[in-house]
């Protein structure tokens, strides 16, 4: 039977009470969301938490709204929620790509998007979502509201710079005219953790060249999140089979991946190539068609 | 710490460790055994019960987060005795074996029709995918469900959608 260590509960009533609980119960206090990563590890004892500082009730945190040149997320947006929203998928379809595959219905009920952010896995989906739309986060402390760029969010595997008194409170998605992104992934079975997976970003210049691109990598270890290399390759170039093939072999160079039970390295290796290159003909059809949809 | 909620239908008070899970609540604290325990891992689903009406693993939520809101297991799913379309289309369409994924699986295909009334196939294996059954293969499940959708007020309308069949086959052109 896995239960957790003995610990105290408290639930927060606003956002407010929730970082003065956070403060009163110091370094061994943890908030807790969906709990779908949290509990887990706390039954295996990979987490101990003395204080669970349960947010769920913190409403004014699930939204959904595009202001702007922004759709704004709150960080208790349930995977379910992200999954059928229209208005994300419309504007970035990778998202409904990437919610697809992760967890499980039943999973996707509870779990949020800042639990799945703040928990740094790094096979984690959203992770390689937020690096590819350049996400702005939003943390709020005892000091008041602070933003950082996604680059600057995970300081390693499981470690943010969310500080133990901060709470992550909003997702930020810049919205760009023709633009559009793709994610697409390889796992074992159903819902299991990826064994690779890729996104892609880009907007489509007047002549029909890739005017902007980012390129994200999932569970091959890839420095900082995105492909650099293979984004400067193609960033300016007529969008094309040998481009996609270019980019694709920089972006499998780039990367880092360990051998383990969900494939070698050299496999790993290989669908970091070919799943970029799917990535990017799929948001360069997906720019096309809804180009084409609108005259 | 004092837990209370509403579980089907009847609010429930209890003293118990903060780091109770539900899933230990409802059977341990509660004596209602028809939710299972299985994997302890949030994957094989057999635990599953409605938390305002929406499916949950209560293995991986703590009985101090359901403090609050309204639990419906599996001996919330029949009214007056009367079995829910869903209890009797797993009869009607022998959607279990072992009985042990059961519970769960029916509780999720209550909460599919009652956002869904007349989910297709697909939506339905979706609905189910967070749970797994190791007999009978999923495809009495699947039937089981579609029984449900079919006759929304169980089996005293059975005979009405039965014919509908045998009306689409007369209307096939020779």
């Amino acid at each position: 039977m896995q239960i957790p260590a003995a610990f105290e509960y408290a639930r927060a009533e606003s956002l407010d009470h929730a970082l003065q609980l956070l403060a009163e119960h110091g370094e061994e206090a943890r908030v807790i969301a969906g709990g779908h990563s949290l509990l887990p590890m706390m039954k295996l004892r990979l987490a101990n938490p003395e204080w669970l500082i349960d947010i769920n009730d913190l409403a004014d945190l699930d939204y959904i709204t595009e202001e702007g040149d922004t759709l704004r997320i709150g960080a208790l947006t349930r995977h379910v929620s992200l999954l059928e929203s229209d208005a994300v998928a419309g504007l970035f379809p990778l998202v409904r790509d990437a919610e697809k595959t992760i967890a499980d219905p039943l999973v996707r009920n509870r779990g949020t998007i800042g639990g799945s952010l703040c928990q740094a896995d790094p096979a984690e989906d959203l992770s390689t979502v937020c690096h590819v739309l350049r996400t702005e986060l939003v943390i709020r402390g005892p000091n008041g509201e602070r933003t950082v760029p996604m680059r600057e969010l995970h300081r390693g595997p499981y470690e943010t710079s969310v500080e133990q008194n901060e709470i992550l409170t909003e997702i930020r998605w810049p919205i760009r005219p023709r633009s559009s992104s793709a994610y697409t992934k390889v796992e074992r079975r159903v819902g299991d953790w990826a064994t690779t997976a890729a996104g892609a970003c880009l907007t489509m210049g007047d002549a029909g060249q890739i005017e902007d691109v980012v390129i994200g990598l999932t569970a091959v270890g890839l420095d900082g999140g995105t492909a650099t290399r293979a984004e400067d390759a193609i960033r300016g170039q007529q969008p094309g089979e040998e481009l996609y093939a270019e980019a694709g072999r920089l972006a499998a160079e780039d990367c880092n991946p360990v051998g383990d039970q969900r494939g070698t390295e050299a496999y790993k290796r290989h669908l970091a190539d070919e799943l970029t290159q799917r990535v990017l003909r799929k948001a360069v059809e997906r720019v096309n068609s809804t180009a084409a949809a609108r005259s | 710490m004092k837990i209370t909620m509403t579980v089907n239908g009847d609010s429930v008070t209890s003293e118990a460790e903060p780091r109770v899970l539900l899933v230990h609540f409802l059977r341990d604290v509660l004596g209602l055994t028809g939710t299972h325990w299985g994997c302890d891992t949030s994957n094989c689903g057999l635990c599953a019960v409605l938390m305002d009406g929406v499916p949950v693993k209560s293995c991986t939520v703590l009985a101090a987060m359901a403090s609050g809101h309204e639990i419906r297991t599996v001996e919330g799913l029949a009214t007056g005795g009367t079995l829910d379309p869903v209890q009797q289309g797993f009869m009607e369409e022998h959607g279990l074996q072992c009985g042990f994924c059961t519970p769960g699986m029916m509780l999720t295909a209550r909460a599919l029709l009652d956002k869904n009334p007349d989910p297709d196939e697909d939506t339905i294996r979706e609905a189910i995918s967070g749970q797994i059954c190791r007999c009978t293969g999923y495809a009495t499940i699947v039937r089981s469900i579609k029984w449900a959708a079919a006759h929304p007020a169980g089996s005293s309308q059975a005979e009405t959608p039965a014919e509908t069949p045998a009306e689409e086959t007369a209307e096939v052109p020779a």
